[in-house]
């Protein structure tokens, strides 16, 4: 089973992104659950939603407290909530950002974490720049399929089209193709700097 | 059709295949999905002929739902927690009238203190209501039951309550495997009344009876729930045939067979159950686990029978009555008199607090060992309680206690869990 934890605050679609990923792996014939932890979102306030994801039907109801990937969407929660609370060691960490780790002061988990498995995406400015709104989600979508390949690109795409429609649909599968381009390209940087 | 989809949009989906001709809800969380799609349905003709009424609260809600059955109208509606109390003298009515009318409830918490999240404490307020209630442990059995709701409903002429999970599974987005409108139609006649306003045959519904016939009027409303117990196997056994899956019927068992515990439970709490269970019998405890349906009618035989082989039973239950304990399991130690098994209650997710196969785990163990005791509540913060017990034993004016204990809990530093 793979587990993802996704955090953000309401009004950033983080309940909608958690949908999209079980859309994307019901695609691809898989058994998957999305949920929110709140069911009261506020605009502004911490949200979290999780994902599961199998190749049989998931029963569990509980909340994903040992996630095996992490989405952040706002990096202003790092002061205010404890994100990284049970990450798998060979976990994935996708966060909304255009700074490094070290910056965003979290040196500790860059040396607890595979260097690769970590990334920084600036996907609130590749969400303005496709789709003109700050909502960061499908972006990081089409990032996390990148990284972790839990689940292919088409099928993110597909599940924004099934979700979406007309221009909102494509910009943001445009945002996500360039998340995913963008991973890929990171990854190819990081694999080059790597001493091995 | 296979859909992953939210379980309020899946069972919308499946109430509208159902061809209510009235709809009538008054928003509430977390019901409010299923009736906004519903209600989307019904304005875009896709649901036809129909008519959604708008109302201006839960009691209008019942109260036209009872006009419009006593009419002769298929009616639909939902609520949760505070609605559900809002609406309960007309709640009482709809079954004492004998009007086969389906709502569900998606499950949530009773104030004070005020709480959106799930527990049971809602459907266990009118569990004497006279109503069948039937817990769903998915969104598929969520859908599946409220197809069987409306067929046992108008059978026996009783009204029908699909129990779901608030958020945990009204919010979930999973595998539903969706009936097509035809599939529905050769399952579902429809409805003939067995009481009807009708004005070219007048007739009066809703007397005032005194002593001289109430008992008996009464005592025919349990007739009627002893006929809804007869016929719930039967329409489970039909849907499985029509639809080519199981849902509804009284009892689920999962690896019960040499059990020497034995969990009994309702609603989505049992998935994270049968998980432990497998976890557990693969390290050689003897654990199964017995999932309810229908707990209204209570069926007392059905339980007896796949309980009859344990050496212990432990009923989790998403309520429990204050002063007293479990709710769930007076009924099912009910079940078992005479048989020496004891029964164990573990009050678990209150208000939304979320149950962890782990902390099940260490108490099913416990029951194992012969050391757990007659009434636990799962994860209680034992530290909160004294805190506030020691402030009332301090002082006089202690406060009130909801602030109190919520200060205390916020004094720690928030935890996902």
């Amino acid at each position: 089973m793979f587990q993802v934890r996704i955090h953000g605050r309401g009004g950033q679609g983080v309940v909608t992104a958690a949908e999209l990923l079980s859309a994307a792996a019901f695609a691809g014939g898989l058994w998957s659950q999305a949920f929110p932890s709140f069911g009261s979102e506020r605009t502004g306030a911490p949200v979290v939603a999780y994902c599961r994801i199998d190749d049989h039907e998931i029963r569990t109801r509980e909340p994903v407290v040992e996630p095996d990937a992490l989405i952040v969407q706002d990096v202003t929660l790092i002061h205010q909530v404890d994100l990284f609370a049970g990450l798998k060691p060979e976990g994935y960490v996708l966060m909304n950002s255009g700074r490094s780790f070290e910056e965003l002061g979290l040196g500790d988990l860059v040396l607890r974490l595979p260097r690769d498995h970590m990334l920084n995406v600036p996907a609130t400015e590749l969400a303005l720049k496709h789709t003109g709104r700050p909502v960061p989600n499908a972006v990081l979508l089409g990032g996390l399929a990148a990284v972790s390949g839990v689940v292919p690109l088409d099928a993110v795409r597909d599940a924004i089209t099934q979700r979406f429609t007309g221009s909102v649909a494509e910009a943001n599968v445009a945002a996500a193709q360039e998340a995913y381009d963008f991973v890929k390209n990171e990854e190819g940087v990081l694999a080059h700097a790597s001493p091995d | 059709m296979l859909r992953q989809i939210e379980g309020s949009r899946a069972v919308a989906e499946v109430v509208s295949m159902c061809r209510p001709e009235v709809v009538c809800a008054y928003p509430i969380s977390p019901q409010t999905h299923i009736i906004e799609a519903v209600g989307r349905k019904v304005k875009s003709g896709e649901l036809a002929p129909c008519e959604f009424i708008n109302v201006e609260s839960e009691f209008a809600a019942m109260s036209v739902s009872i006009g419009a059955s006593a009419a002769g109208a298929r009616a639909y509606t939902a609520t949760a927690s505070q609605g559900l109390l809002f609406m309960i003298e007309a709640v009482f009515n709809a079954a004492g009238l004998g009007l086969p009318i389906v709502m569900t409830l998606a499950n949530r918490a009773i104030g004070a203190p005020i709480n959106i999240w799930n527990d049971h404490s809602d459907a266990m307020a009118v569990r004497d209501s006279g109503w069948v209630q039937l817990f769903a442990e998915t969104n598929q059995d969520a859908a599946d039951l409220h197809i069987q709701a409306f067929r046992l409903a108008e059978e026996v002429s009783l009204p029908v309550m699909v129990c779901m999970d608030g958020y945990v599974l009204t919010h979930a987005v999973e595998r539903v495997d969706l009936p097509g409108q035809q599939e529905v139609d050769s399952f579902l006649p429809p409805y003939v009344p067995r009481q009807v306003l009708d004005p070219s045959e007048p007739v009066s519904i809703g007397a005032m009876v005194g002593p001289e016939a109430f008992e008996e009027v009464r005592y025919l409303a349990h007739v009627r729930q002893l006929q809804a117990l007869e016929l719930i196997p039967e329409v489970a056994g039909e849907f499985a045939e029509h639809f080519g899956r199981p849902a509804g019927g009284f009892v689920r068992p999962y690896r019960t067979e040499g059990a020497e515990t034995i969990v009994v439970a309702m609603g989505s709490v049992l998935g994270t159950i049968k998980d432990t269970v497998d976890a557990l019998r693969e390290k050689g405890t003897a654990v199964g686990v017995l999932g309810i349906t229908s707990f209204r009618p209570f069926p007392g035989a059905a339980l007896r029978d796949g309980l009859a082989g344990a050496k212990r039973v432990v009923v989790v239950e998403k309520a429990f009555s204050i002063g007293f304990g479990g709710v769930l399991s007076t009924d099912v130690a009910m079940a078992l008199t005479g048989l020496s098994i004891p029964v164990s209650t573990v009050v678990a997710g209150l208000g939304g607090r979320p149950i962890m196969g782990k902390s099940l785990a260490a108490v099913f163990v416990d029951a194992d060992h012969g050391r757990l005791g007659e009434l636990t509540f799962l994860d209680l913060r034992k530290d909160l309680i004294d805190k506030e017990l020691a402030r009332m034993a301090d002082r006089r004016r202690s406060g009130p206690t909801a602030e109190n204990v919520l200060r205390d809990a916020q004094s720690v530093l928030p935890s996902l869990t």
